[in-house]
């Protein structure tokens, strides 16, 4: 910048001096706005355990034996993935703030890697569950034909479908403002004195894993210790 | 002459040199405020003349000008531009962008690029929203709503509305988050919560609804979307899922919607009648705290939509009550307001008599929201015309009513011209006299049963309609006198002065008139109440080149 930001100066009728909060370089400003657009995030994923939670109470059984049916295990290093990811994504926040700008960047290179990993993975489970039937728009997902799922299960796979969709859109999003963000600290435009930028993406990161920590249990662990047969359509 | 913010401004990208892209390119929170005024108006006018083209159909029994399907599509395009375009986005969007930073001595928003961002995520919600009259069967006739299932199997562009829903709902957001900032971070030193204008109250209880409840209908756009072309099911009946859920997600925002569209009206009548009684406003702290509690009980009354769609009767109970209660804070300000007005220094300008007319239509809307909120009451009137009456008194009678009035307040400071009083309140009673043939005869046609959305009817509901068409042709001739009425004050009124109206407010205590591009020369130290004043005349007052007080 050609020229440092001077904030101005408010004198009271008593002579003392106040400083003035301008727009620019408001820190806590840009952290509170980002954790304010947090909130719309939560509410968004709200609403969807809302949904998923009403057509559990109507149809626990079937929500049950879905459950069983899917992959734990995949589930499972994927939760692992991610919370690795949010390590290292602190870990890099933190070597911005303590001025090693190489050693952040090479964490957020990691994190790009397990994000990459987790969509790999999901894209493996998504492809499997292709092939056992169940994917939106094929039969067994249609109501009223003699493949058809019974109801419970219908909606279970179709939430299935559109939270984990969604939430690896999220990651999508997360890989590319990361190289966004990798872009602008070589650029020098996020340095260790002007980090909000860095700080918020790894915010970012981690309501993206926080709603995953949520989206796994519901999903895959609900039905854990049922036999998989039951699931049906899962049985190796 | 000194330089206002029409000669100059900054700009998100670069130093552009000629005036268009200058106002294409600002980040100046003034200029944005004008350019949502003068494409949300355009809309505005567009969804007039589609209503009136639904007058004209319902002027006889039988089809005149349009067929039933049209007419679906006439009444969708005309909710949606009014929702959607027009009066969600409508005050927080024109008058928190032009007014609120001013307010609390500020130089910009919090975040003047994003602010620019908005405007025109804003406008591509726009495009999406109009493209569909054009595109294949044309635009949706789900009515505003988009209930399902109906809106999962017509041919129609719901899609599309859905996208433009989704894209105004995020400019929406950021709008919120924006002005939350703001409000938190940008206020001069002194100003504690307790010390800002009632506006700025407004806007910030909206400001919470629009961050906190607009996702909610955000995911449900998707959800509907994702539920129309990938078949989710959760919707969907023939796959186990419940339609009524989507009212449910449906009101879960668009009822605290309906608050978000008061509180900030709200907001301006407590700049207004404080200002022209030459008194400060009565429960200063009432007011502020009711527009907060109004925020919150908002969230808790989405029920009240759904009494006929099929829901448990503890549930119905429990909405209904939470509906009276929301009257309440509702009831507290109109009272702090008359008595605002009791014992004070009168002056019955322009933005004065709107302010007044609106609280005999609001308390209309208001009254009659009562009645329909009692089950029993509103399982005969549900769906008919009287919904609709209660619906237009309260948002047209009591939102763009405001609005108007704001837009007689506001004019000289944001024109730095003054418009034609005399002229003013002539438009005045055109809107407000066509305003109330227009929707009146509605309550007594709706109560004796005439439901809404049809494009016919049966012969003894004539009179009705035909009252109400020439109400409705004297309120548009109303509308256009005003802003007639607003282009002459703007290309030939007499210059207006930096406080035309002696109010007490920051945003009269500038420089020039326009404000100069970055507001007050200087942050003042606020250590005074907003609305004081002694024997009618304002109390506090500054050197303008210091902003030192000097009284």
């Amino acid at each position: 910048m050609s020229h440092e930001y001077v904030p101005e100066i408010a004198t009271d009728r008593d002579g003392n001096q106040h400083e003035v909060q301008g727009w620019q370089d408001d820190f806590y400003g840009g952290k509170l706005g980002f954790w304010l657009f947090m909130f719309t995030e939560v509410m968004m994923f709200g609403a969807m355990f809302l949904t998923l939670a009403y057509y559990n109470a109507l149809h626990p059984q079937d929500f049950i034996e879905a459950s069983a049916g899917l992959n734990r295990w995949l589930g499972g290093f994927n939760t692992v993935v991610l919370l690795i990811s949010a390590l290292t994504m602190g870990l890099g926040l933190l070597k911005m703030r303590s001025g090693d700008v190489k050693g952040a960047k090479l964490m957020i290179y990691a994190t790009i890697l397990l994000a990459i990993i987790f969509l790999g993975v999901k894209a493996a489970e998504w492809t499997a569950e292709y092939h056992h039937g169940i994917f939106l728009g094929l039969p067994e997902m249609q109501g009223g034909n003699e493949d058809s799922l019974p109801f419970g299960k219908i909606l279970f796979f179709g939430m299935y479908f559109t939270m984990t969709g969604l939430h690896g859109f999220h990651i999508i999003l997360g890989i590319g403002l990361m190289i966004w963000l990798l872009k602008r600290i070589n650029a020098g435009k996020v340095t260790p004195e002007h980090h909000i930028l860095h700080w918020n993406i790894a915010l970012y990161w981690d309501i993206v894993h926080l709603i995953w920590v949520f989206v796994f249990p519901y999903f895959y662990m609900i039905g854990a210790g049922v036999s998989v047969a039951t699931g049906g359509h899962h049985g190796h | 002459m000194s330089k206002t913010y029409f000669d100059e401004t900054h700009c998100a990208i670069g130093h552009p040199k000629t005036k268009l892209m200058q106002w294409l390119l600002t980040v100046d929170h003034k200029r944005i405020g004008i350019m949502y005024a003068a494409v949300m108006f355009t809309f505005f006018f567009v969804a007039v003349f589609t209503a009136l083209a639904m007058r004209i159909e319902l002027f006889a029994p039988g089809a005149q000008i349009m067929d039933g399907d049209t007419f679906n599509q006439a009444f969708t395009l005309h909710g949606v531009i009014m929702i959607f375009l027009f009066i969600i986005p409508g005050i927080p969007a024109i008058f928190g962008n032009i007014v609120m930073p001013l307010m609390i001595g500020a130089k910009d928003v919090s975040f003047p690029r994003l602010n620019w961002f908005t405007f025109w995520l804003y406008i591509l919600g726009c495009v999406i929203a109009l493209s569909s009259l054009f595109i294949g069967e044309g635009v949706a006739d789900t009515g505003w709503t988009f209930y399902a299932p109906y809106s999962l199997n017509t041919g129609t562009n719901v899609i599309m509305a859905l996208v433009a829903a989704f894209v105004l709902g995020m400019a929406s957001i950021l709008t919120g988050l924006n002005f939350l900032v703001t409000i938190h971070r940008l206020r001069a030193p002194g100003m504690t919560f307790f010390k800002m204008p009632l506006f700025v109250w407004g806007i910030y209880a909206t400001a919470w609804i629009q961050l906190l409840a607009t996702p909610v209908v955000g995911i449900t756009l998707i959800l509907a979307i994702l539920e129309k072309y990938f078949g989710i099911g959760i919707f969907d009946p023939s796959k186990g899922g419940d339609p009524v859920l989507f009212q449910h997600l449906f009101w879960i925002y668009s009822h605290p919607a309906v608050y978000l569209m008061i509180l900030p009206a709200f907001g301006i009548m407590s700049e207004i009648i404080p200002t022209f009684s030459r008194k400060e406003i009565f429960g200063y702290r009432t007011v502020a705290l009711s527009s907060a509690s109004i925020a919150g009980i908002g969230y808790l009354v989405w029920g009240h939509h759904l009494y006929t769609s099929g829901m448990s009767d503890t549930a119905k109970s429990v909405f209904s009550f939470l509906t009276f209660f929301v009257a309440i804070p509702t009831g507290v300000k109109f009272y702090d307001w008359v008595a605002t007005m009791y014992q004070g220094k009168i002056v019955l300008s322009t933005p004065m008599i709107w302010a007044l007319g609106t609280i005999i239509t609001f308390a209309i809307g208001g009254m009659t929201g009562i009645t329909i909120t009692m089950i029993g009451l509103d399982i005969h009137l549900q769906d008919t015309y009287y919904s609709v009456a209660h619906f237009h008194y309260a948002i047209l009678g009591g939102v763009v009513f405001l609005m108007f009035a704001g837009m007689h307040y506001w004019f000289p400071l944001i024109t730095g011209k003054m418009y034609d009083e005399g002229k003013a309140k002539i438009a005045f009673y055109l809107n407000f006299i066509g305003f109330n043939l227009l929707w009146f005869p509605m309550f007594i046609a709706g109560y004796y049963g005439m439901p809404r959305r049809y494009f016919d009817y049966l012969p003894e509901f004539q009179i009705y309609h035909q009252l109400s068409f020439f109400g409705a042709l004297i309120f548009i001739a109303g509308l256009f006198y005003m802003f007639w009425n607003f282009y002459k004050g703007w290309t030939k009124g007499e210059a207006a002065g930096t406080n035309p109206w002696n109010a007490t407010t920051l945003e009269w205590h500038l420089p020039t008139s326009p404000p100069p591009l970055e507001n007050h020369t200087k942050v003042p130290y606020v250590d005074f109440e907003p609305y004081e004043y002694h024997h009618g005349e304002p109390v506090v007052k500054f050197n303008y080149e210091t902003m030192q007080r000097i009284d």
